[in-house]
């Protein structure tokens, strides 16, 4: 092994990359104190793998393993570039971004379609429900998402289409180089439910990182759509997925009040922290903006 | 206004320590700390437009909920959960659009 350096990683793993027999490897390892270790993300990255999604290849699952004292997992490395706002603004990947809500459509069509069986401990929560409860937890009522969860609450989709879900598939979790995507990241949040969830959470306002278009901030609806059904026969219902997007403005409104808290609560004083707080309104006027659209 | 205190105002004090980060901090850091030089800036920026706004957005806000029969977000939000409100999600809606676009334009003006 050599070159052994460490990259920053996030804030449940610590990330390594190194150099073996001449090909380079990324190591995650899980951080002290985490105890719900790597869950089932080797297994479902091995199922991605398998079916032809881009995602890194995983050479050592190491969830169960004692030898570097918390669980680990090493994969060979992808290159790319994963930073949102170089994708969007850097002239090197002009071309990509023309291409990127084609293949991010295409690569979602085969991620759905992995056979998650064999799989266990996927969760299933429902989203509504459960972020119902995260905000109960934090005590701050915004009415604009009560509005949000009362219509949420009563148009639900009915399609009971089940699939394996990313669970956050988004620029950011992303790698793409010249020639657009080269692999899908961060599976941690994979879990059983709706693949329209995916696409939505694509087109959620904060994932556009300032872009002008709806998907990832360069592409439009009707590309991702298009790239989705060629590569899955299912044409996407425009109403459901605008469902799952509101959702999910929903979602990241809640994350914003919680990461607020994180510091407010003084479980991690930080400043920046603190001004995502400030973001909330950005979601309610989201809501607003769509909410006004549909309700009569 | 600010009396008994001395200028410079709050807002001005703010304003020399922004202008500091953005002159002095700023073209000296790089990386991470670029980044949360950026971030501090920029939340001084929201203080700043929090306090030029003075009163109005909060007289705004009491305005649209006693419009709204109620005095606090919590009890506008209890309502709306509990469905009294279901028939007129849409008149609610309407009525809070100035008062969010009122926080959004102080905390990210450019996102309207």
């Amino acid at each position: 092994m050599e070159s052994l350096r460490r990259l920053t990683g996030g804030a449940s793993r610590e990330t390594w990359r190194f150099e073996a027999d001449g090909n380079d490897f990324v190591l995650q390892r899980v951080r002290p104190g985490r105890p719900d270790g790597l869950g089932c993300e080797p297994a479902v990255l091995s199922s991605a793998f398998a079916a032809g999604v881009p995602v890194p290849e995983v050479v050592v699952d190491g969830s169960l393993s004692t030898e570097l004292e918390l669980p680990f997992m090493i994969v060979r490395a992808v290159e790319g570039e994963t930073i949102a706002r170089k994708i969007l603004r850097d002239e090197e990947f002009a071309h990509a971004r023309t291409i990127l809500a084609d293949q991010l459509g295409t690569a979602a069509a085969k991620l759905h379609s992995i056979d998650h069986s064999h799989i266990s401990g996927l969760a299933s929560n429902d989203q509504l429900t459960m972020y119902r409860k995260v905000l109960d937890d934090l005590g701050e009522p915004h009415p604009v998402f009560e509005i949000a969860f009362r219509w949420l609450e009563s148009n639900r989709p009915t399609s009971g289409t089940v699939a394996l879900v990313h669970g956050d598939y988004r620029l950011g979790n992303v790698m793409v180089n010249a020639d657009g995507l080269t692999a899908i990241l961060d599976w941690e949040l994979a879990h059983v439910g709706d693949p329209m969830e995916d696409l939505a959470w694509l087109c959620v306002r904060a994932w556009r990182f300032g872009g002008a278009f709806p998907v990832a901030g360069m592409g439009t609806y009707q590309q991702l759509f298009s790239a989705y059904e060629r590569a899955s026969g299912v044409q996407p219902d425009p109403d459901v997925v605008r469902w799952w997007e509101i959702l999910g403005t929903l979602k990241w409104g809640i994350m914003c009040i919680a990461q607020a808290n994180t510091h407010l609560s003084g479980v991690a004083r930080s400043h920046e922290l603190a001004a995502i707080g400030r973001r909330v309104c950005e979601n309610e006027y989201d809501i607003l903006t769509m909410l006004r659209e549909v309700l009569v | 206004m600010s009396a008994p205190h001395d200028r410079p105002t709050a807002a001005e004090l703010i304003e020399s320590v922004r202008e500091w980060l953005e002159r002095d901090v700023a073209p000296s850091v790089d990386g991470r700390l670029s980044f949360h030089t950026r971030v501090a800036m920029n939340s001084l920026d929201i203080v700043l437009r929090e306090l030029a706004a003075g009163n109005d957005m909060t007289q705004r806000h009491e305005d649209v909920l006693a419009s709204l029969g109620v005095s606090t977000d919590a009890e506008l939000s209890a309502k709306i959960r509990s469905g009294e409100l279901d028939g007129s999600l849409a008149h609610v809606l309407n009525s809070l659009a100035p008062v969010i676009e009122d926080k959004v334009r102080v905390a990210n003006p450019k996102y309207l």
